[in-house]
């Protein structure tokens, strides 16, 4: 298929190539980061998950035609707004669901999973409700769009720049909660050794509360910026349900740096593989890729060791 | 249609026998008299259906119930399962002479379109009957065995294995619809008309195909019930329970895991089988990872411990998904996500633990020896922990 | 029978204006027995002899089934169809009904499940008896129903564009089949563009692959070159190394045919990545006003999409007909192709009818080739032989609002050609 370019074009086109894999890199880590909380931190199963970045994805939404309509103005920044309120909606629904349901189901991770399914029909018929059926179309202010002329023939998309910058934000946000923080300390502390972590004074409850909705939060930022380069529709958000929990599995479970690391690889194998070979089967062949992999090395990546 | 309690397994106790019996009769007279009087054969072939759906719902009973262990990929085994029977119905409709119009005849329509000179060797064999019964329960085991000792023998268990079968799910959906040539893409395999020139479209072949299914269920049961009663039931509760202790009495606990996982791959796979028979044709759509997440459902609302239970619980959350979408189409949803909710966190034991719960007790008050069993052991609050 | 007149005509002087007028100039259209008063012409044609195979039909009514998603995946799609279809028996039995008699409809849900379809479609025949259905959308649904629709000897009129290779006694299919929709669009952009080189890209199902196959065919023949064709799953939302793939190809045009959420990934990022539509010619088979909704007309505006009816068309059918939609549905509906095909099925059925003067399913198949309807919004169409629309193929170009400027119309009908010799 190259025959016929010179080297320069070659180059270009590879150097497109990388870039593309970094972006595919970045939508896997925003969807998965949030996961990896939720599910590595807590031991919860998640399914509702697509449903949450669907919701920051309608908030975006919410916001583009609001924003259009009376403030004009604020359009061009509209997005960074969208994203925050993207976050405390979804945090806050999660935080709810934590209350009502999951605090229950602890210990139980199989009906954590059929009851988050359950959520998730059920959000997906309040989405139908309440927005239509119908995917909605969100606006985007001019400066996402488009792209960068790096040089004559290298072009690379904004809103693929924009996506990588936020991930990269959000990631040493999360390090700096997770790792440098009281609080994250006290979220690892609960997940290594509950008793222990309530034994010494950290209000678990709370804890717990806070960690889902984070999760959940990241979810919805997450959905915020596939309006992107996504669709926005009632069950858009079970596309990417599959996708993310085998970045998560990959990556060994309790490792947020294994959760990097896997959607690394997954990214690169997928972009790479769809390049040369044709769509489907590139997916088909990825899926198949980790899955093996998995049976081999169950405990994924990166192993965290951990006392339950 | 039953067989007799004589050829029952004989259990320890004799009042264990005449609860299961009762059940278990009380079902087959269910599905083999008053269905068949009650409904039209329009309904009738609907519950028949359904009652595809239980075979799936029998196989999580062992596998999740039973040993704890959780497959988000029934659908896939009940699709093959379909599609093995699928093929051979397909091949026998599409012989020379119904497909003479075809650039080239004998093969079926969807090769023809797809440029398909000749049939594809895989498909060879499924011009035999025989070949295509066996390959039902055979390549849906075969294939749960190599996923299972794949991951049992690593120790693979709860919410990973849970996922990769889901993973599976959507690969087998992406890899039938991508091979259309193969497999007739994401229409599935349909118009499918006679078996051994017997026509399957008409009523009376229904009404048949009714029966026999009722039957071949009632026939899983048993052998469910069989399989639960005998000592590898024991261990397979015990693995569940405290799979280290198993372990260390000696046991290899990974070929238990391995064999109730294939069990329930076949009986998934029959179950696929009937719903060909019955609905007259098979898609992609039963494969993937809504379907399979969904009968997952149907066995937890009948009870994940309880055979009998899952039969009602698949036929009563298809009915109401009937009812609930032919009356209030947008209430459907919330009905079914509120009752993956409510059977989680309410009644975690499903019908069968209602059913012990307010119905038995007042039952045995009323019968003067003791008519039924703790058949549904209430979960212990950590079974379903990894 | 007296106050049956009365109410037919309260509800036709109840009309809009613009409405009305319409349907007093369709009534003036039609044969003398349009005109006659409903009771007097439920007399002229007893039920006895109108309805020989025992289908609900009284001297007063006659039930038809609709049958689409209005619950699932693909309620998003359906949704159009059904208020469509539903535009059309309204007018039609504020107009009389047909043959004298009111239609009454009986909608069930297929709820995006194929089996389902099946069940419902036998309901709908079996134990509703109904004269002719309207509905299914996909091509899984349709081979769902159809082994149902030909035991029990049914009618159904189906109103997507579709893959083609298909043919049935029972079925009506009022949008177009491959061929129609992708010769004349391709001839088109040679023409008018130039074109050499294509790039092929579509959602991984069959009417996608099918398509690409006869477009592949078309190319080659003519000389021309395929330099890619490829295939994502449904539902797959990265594009970005294929739009690469495009850019070192460089295809004069890339032709399109993906379909559900991929088609709004696909075009964002095609945006994105710095391909402006403007200047690289875009031509789709599956974007309709319907999809640039969730698309958003910003992101594939100058792309063409190559169809029969489009929302913007101009004639005097098509005002009166977006009027009407949009008084019924709200003003913020949009009609895509399908609608339209959709909006076709019931009067082709009430013309059909009263050719045949009788409801009986074999009657109407039998009458339905050469059944014209003046009235369609798409311009004139006529039923052919094999049960498929005779129909103009239009090349549109997207506009940022959601629409399509026409840019170009076959001068005449195409053939519709299910089977096409030289394509398989």
């Amino acid at each position: 298929m190259f025959e016929g370019y010179s080297l320069a074009e070659l180059g270009s086109i590879f150097a497109m190539q990388g870039f593309a894999g970094l972006i595919l890199f970045s939508v896997f880590v925003l969807m998965a980061l949030g996961l990896a909380i939720i599910f590595g931190q807590m031991g919860v199963i998640n399914m509702a998950h697509g449903e949450f970045m669907i919701l920051g994805a309608y908030v975006t939404y919410l916001c583009s035609t609001f924003i259009s309509s009376y403030a004009p103005a604020l359009f061009p920044v509209y997005f960074f707004i969208a994203m925050a309120l993207a976050f405390v909606a979804s945090g806050a629904l999660g935080m709810l669901v934590e209350w009502a349901m999951i605090r229950f189901l602890y210990r139980r991770p199989l009906d954590t999973l059929l009851a988050t399914w359950g959520l998730s029909l059920i959000l997906q018929q309040v989405f139908r409700s309440v927005f239509g059926a119908r995917e909605v179309g969100v606006v985007l202010p001019d400066w996402l769009m488009g792209s960068v002329a790096v040089t004559g023939t290298i072009e690379v998309p904004i809103n693929g720049l924009f996506v990588m910058a936020l991930t990269t934000a959000i990631t040493v946000a999360i390090y700096a909660v997770m790792f440098r923080s009281r609080w994250g300390q006290g979220v690892r502390a609960v997940m290594q050794n509950r008793v222990m972590a309530g034994a010494v004074g950290i209000n678990t409850e709370k804890v717990d509360r806070y960690t889902f909705g984070l999760g959940c939060g990241i979810a919805g930022v997450a959905g915020s910026a596939f309006t992107m380069v996504g669709s926005t529709g009632p069950t858009s958000g079970q596309l990417y349900i599959v996708d993310t929990f085998l970045v998560v599995v990959f990556g060994g479970a309790q490792s947020l740096i294994g959760t990097i690391a896997s959607a690394f690889t997954i990214s690169q194998a997928q972009s790479t593989m769809e390049f040369f070979l044709s769509g489907s089967t590139a997916k088909v062949l990825t899926l198949l890729t980790v899955v093996v992999i998995l049976m081999l090395r169950p405990q994924g990546l990166f192993v965290l060791k951990v006392r339950r | 249609m039953t067989r007799t309690p004589q050829s029952l397994p004989q259990g320890r106790r004799l009042g264990r026998i005449d609860g299961d019996v009762a059940g278990i009769l009380l079902l087959a007279a269910l599905l083999i008299i008053v269905l068949p009087l009650g409904l039209d054969i329009f309904r009738l072939n609907m519950v028949g259906k359904y009652l595809t759906y239980a075979f799936v719902a029998l196989g999580l009973v062992l596998c999740w119930g039973s040993a704890g262990i959780l497959s988000l990929g029934q659908g896939i085994f009940f699709g093959i399962g379909g599609y093995c029977m699928a093929m051979f119905l397909k091949l026998e409709a599409s012989s020379p002479e119904a497909t003479k119009i075809q650039s080239t005849p004998g093969i079926p329509d969807f090769m023809d379109w797809n440029q398909l000179k000749e049939l594809p060797w895989f498909w060879e064999p499924f011009h035999s009957l025989t070949f295509a019964t066996i390959a039902v329960v055979a390549v849906p085991a075969l294939l749960a065995f190599i996923v299972g000792l794949a991951m049992f023998k690593r120790r693979v268990g709860g919410v990973y294995f849970a996922i990769i079968t889901q993973a599976f799910a959507a690969i087998l959906t992406i890899l039938i619809i991508g091979q259309q040539g193969y497999t007739g893409g994401i229409n599935g395999i349909t118009d499918l008309r006679t078996l051994k020139g017997w026509d399957i479209r008409t009523d009376e072949a229904k009404l048949v195909l009714y029966f026999v299914n009722a039957a071949l269920l009632i026939g899983c049961i048993l052998l469910c019930l069989h399989v639960r009663r005998s000592k590898l039931g024991r261990i397979l509760v015990a693995l569940r329970d405290k799979e280290d202790r198993v372990r260390f009495s000696g046991y290899d606990v990974a070929n238990f895991k391995i064999f109730v996982f294939c069990f329930a791959a076949a009986l998934s796979a029959v179950g696929g089988a009937m719903f060909t028979l019955q609905v007259g044709f098979m898609s992609p759509s039963f494969v993937g990872i809504v379907p399979s997440i969904e009968m997952v459902i149907y066995c937890a609302v009948g009870g994940r411990l309880s055979l009998l239970g899952a039969v009602y619980g698949t036929l009563l959350v298809n009915w109401a998904k009937t009812m609930l979408s032919e009356s209030f189409p947008e209430l459907w949803l919330f009905a079914m996500g509120a009752l993956f909710i409510g059977v989680v966190m309410v009644f975690p034991n499903g019908l069968a633990g209602l059913y012990q719960q307010f119905i038995a007790p007042r039952l045995g008050r009323l019968l003067p020896r003791p008519a039924s069993r703790a058949s549904a052991p209430i979960i212990p609050p950590h079974t379903a922990a990894d | 029978m007296s106050s049956d007149k009365i109410n037919a005509d309260k509800t036709i002087g109840g009309l809009p204006s613009p409405l009305r007028r319409k349907l007093l100039l369709g009534m003036a259209a039609l044969p003398a027995v349009g005109l006659l008063p409903r009771g007097a012409l439920a007399q002229a044609l007893p039920t006895d002899a109108v309805n020989t195979t025992k289908l609900a039909v009284t001297d007063s009514t006659v039930k038809v089934g609709i049958l689409h998603s209005t619950t699932g995946t693909m309620a998003i799609s359906e949704t159009g169809s059904v208020q469509a279809e539903k535009l059309a028996i309204a007018q039609i039995n504020e107009m009389g009904g047909v043959l004298g008699r009111k239609i009454e409809v009986i909608q069930e849900d297929g709820a995006s499940d194929w089996p389902t379809f099946a069940e419902k479609a036998r309901k709908l025949l079996v134990e509703d008896k109904v004269a002719a259905v309207f509905g299914c959308w996909t091509s899984a649904s349709r081979k769902a129903v159809l082994p149902v629709f030909e035991q029990y000897n049914g009618m159904l009129y189906y109103p997507t564009f579709y893959e083609g290779l298909e043919q049935s006694k029972n079925v009506i299919y009022t949008g177009q089949e491959a061929t129609q929709q992708i010769l004349a669009g391709l001839d088109w952009v040679t023409k008018e563009k130039g074109a050499k080189s294509f790039f092929l890209i579509g959602s991984d199902y069959i009417w996608p692959r099918t398509s690409n196959k006869i477009a592949r065919k078309h190319i080659e023949m003519h000389g021309q070159k395929v330099v890619g064709e490829e295939y994502f799953p449904l539902g797959h939302t990265q594009f970005n190394s294929v739009i690469n793939k495009i850019k070192l190809t460089k295809p004069d045009v890339i032709y399109a045919s993906v379909v559900g959420g991929s088609n709004v990934a696909f075009y964002k990022q095609l945006k994105a990545a710095g391909i402006d539509l403007n200047k690289q010619t875009l031509m789709t088979i599956s974007v309709t006003e319907d999809e640039m909704l969730g698309i958003g007309g910003e992101n594939i505006a100058g792309a063409y999409a190559c169809m029969k009816y489009f929302q913007s068309l101009k004639n005097p059918n098509n005002e009166k007909f977006v009027a009407a939609f949009k008084k019924m549905w709200g003003g913020e509906s949009v009609i895509g192709d399908v609608t339209q095909a959709g909006y076709l099925g019931p009067w082709l059925w009430k013309l059909t009818a009263e050719k045949a003067k009788s409801f009986d399913v074999d009657k109407i198949a039998a009458a339905s080739p050469g059944i014209e309807f003046t009235g369609a919004p798409e311009g004139y169409v006529r039923v052919h032989e094999n049960h498929h629309l005779w129909s103009k193929t239009r090349v549109g170009r997207a506009r940022t609002d959601g629409q399509f400027d026409v840019v170009f119309e076959t001068a005449d009908l195409i053939e519709p050609n299910p089977f096409p010799k030289g394509y398989q």
